[in-house]
């Protein structure tokens, strides 16, 4: 036995016959082969981490949980139905199949689905693009335009065929017929569904019915001749998360949000909120309801006519009580100074009569003293004496009553008044102090 | 349609009028002018808002072009 013959366990031992070399590429090819065929096709879950998105539209990411790592590619064909986005940190369970990757000496996981691990990846997928949007502010009321007081000219994008647009047909011609209605019709589910309604938002704002038949038909055209629907509702009838789901797409929010004319969102039923409904100016739960905004604008308006109604007749009835009561009150200050008039002249009245009874009085008064003076004058007349036989003598021709015959001298000339008559005489002796006769 | 148009500004005036009229300032002659002028514009909007002649059209686009259609309301 030679000496440098390799030896196991003290046996020699022909190296040519046991010993085994592979190249890499048989040994990979070997490990691949039991890799491959061990597991086929398996379910893994973990934790999403260093993901990358290649511009081929591959991704590649690593799957890990507290122990280990396990590589993870996804190809672009697989990737393209994933609605929500992947991104580190996210728990996923994927399925594929292990597959070793020779060039790299890698074994890793070729996923063929991927689902968020306790939610639904439709539910991930709204929450993300919900986030996405919220923060670029699509959903701040500051955005959200007013509808019109009135509007006059509804443009609708829903299928034409569906319950929908009957119901809110029915609604407005039974609610508001004042309202005309123009349908861009549209799918509302499947593939082409979120990219129809974008367009008809965006065709609804190209749109003026000026530019085609109604030219000739109905519009006279003024100057300003722009006329746009008044309002865009978007809408479809109920149906499951997954037939609403061209409502939750980014493209069609992006439509919404860019509309000049302002929008209502009504999809589905009311347990369904959509990111269309979110972004839409106003939001209301079902078509139907749609449709009684307009009509509730309607009604609200001509309750506000009747209140203008009111108003005004009340207004004018206030200026009329109002005047009323000034005329009343001048014609009260118009009255008194008549009053007092009537007073002056009743004071008057009084006063007069008062003057007539005065001066009655007084006439009376000063008519029985001119009588009792009369009767003494009558009393005391040189008249009445004469009656009785006396004389008056006055010496002529002054006249002065002679009462003390000292006064005469013979031959003076006298006159003697008696009761009747009278006589001159001349004196023929003056008897000075003759006693008188007994 | 031009009522249709100036419902607004009909709505902004009627505003203004009962405003006006409220405020007790007018004359008898000028209040009962304003009256007349908002119940007229009162009854127009009113007239506006109750009209019963509607449209119904699909708007199509065929390369690029806008066109409308008639609605037959009854098969939908």
């Amino acid at each position: 036995m030679p000496e440098n013959q390799p030896q196991l366990f003290g046996q020699p031992v022909n190296l040519e016959k046991t010993r085994h070399v592979y190249t890499i590429s048989q040994i990979t090819q070997d490990i691949k082969g039991i890799l491959e065929n061990t597991f086929g096709e398996v379910w893994v879950e973990g934790e999403v981490s260093n993901f990358k998105a290649y511009p081929s539209g591959h991704f590649y990411f690593t799957l890990k949980d507290e122990g280990a790592l396990l590589l993870a590619a996804m190809f672009k064909n697989a990737n393209k139905d994933v609605k929500f986005k992947i991104e580190d940190g996210l728990k996923v369970i994927c399925s594929g199949r292990i597959e070793v990757y020779a060039p790299r000496g890698q074994y890793q996981l070729i996923v063929e689905k991927i689902e968020p691990k306790g939610i639904g990846s439709q539910q991930l997928a709204f929450e993300q693009l919900k986030n996405k949007l919220f923060k670029e502010g699509l959903f701040d009321p500051k955005h959200k335009k007013e509808l019109p007081l009135m509007p006059f000219c509804a443009g609708i994008v829903t299928s034409s065929a569906g319950a929908a647009v009957r119901d809110i047909l029915q609604i407005l011609k039974k609610g508001s017929p004042c309202v005309d209605v123009i349908i861009r019709p549209v799918r509302v589910q499947g593939e082409q569904a979120a990219r129809e309604i974008a367009e008809a938002v965006h065709d609804f704002n190209q749109f003026t019915p000026l530019e085609t038949i109604r030219r000739e038909e109905k519009c006279p055209m003024s100057l300003t001749g722009f006329k746009q629907v008044d309002v865009i509702i978007i809408c479809r009838g109920g149906g499951s998360a997954e037939d609403l789901w061209s409502f939750n797409e980014e493209i069609v929010a992006r439509a919404i949000y860019n509309s000049k004319i302002p929008t209502i969102s009504a999809v589905g039923h009311q347990i369904n909120v959509t990111i269309s409904d979110l972004v839409a100016d106003v939001f209301v739960e079902t078509p139907s309801a749609a449709a009684k905004v307009i009509v509730d604008k309607k009604n609200a308006l001509l309750a506000e006519m009747d209140g203008y109604r009111y108003e005004l007749s009340s207004a004018v009835s206030d200026t009329l009580h109002r005047l009323r009561n000034t005329l009343a009150t001048l014609k009260g200050m118009l009255k008194s100074p008549l009053d007092r008039l009537l007073e002056k002249q009743q004071l008057l009245d009084e006063l007069n009569s008062n003057l007539a009874s005065h001066i009655q009085h007084a006439l009376d008064m000063a008519g029985e003293k001119f009588h009792s003076l009369i009767e003494r004058l009558e009393a005391l007349s040189p008249l009445a004496v004469l009656s009785r036989g006396y004389s008056l003598s006055s010496l002529m021709p002054e006249g002065r009553i002679i009462k003390d015959a000292s006064e005469l001298k013979p031959k003076d000339l006298i006159k003697t008044i008696l009761a009747k008559g009278s006589f001159l005489s001349s004196v023929q002796e003056v008897i000075k102090d003759e006693s008188r006769p007994s | 349609m031009k009522e249709k148009q100036s419902l607004e500004e009909d709505i902004k005036r009627l505003q203004k009028i009962v405003e006006e009229l409220a405020s007790g300032k007018l004359t008898l002659g000028d209040s009962l002018k304003k009256y007349e002028e908002g119940v007229k514009l009162a009854q127009a909007c009113s007239a506006t808002l109750n009209e019963a002649q509607r449209k119904v059209e699909l708007l199509m686009k065929k390369e690029g072009k806008y066109s409308l259609e008639k609605l037959n309301e009854d098969t939908t």
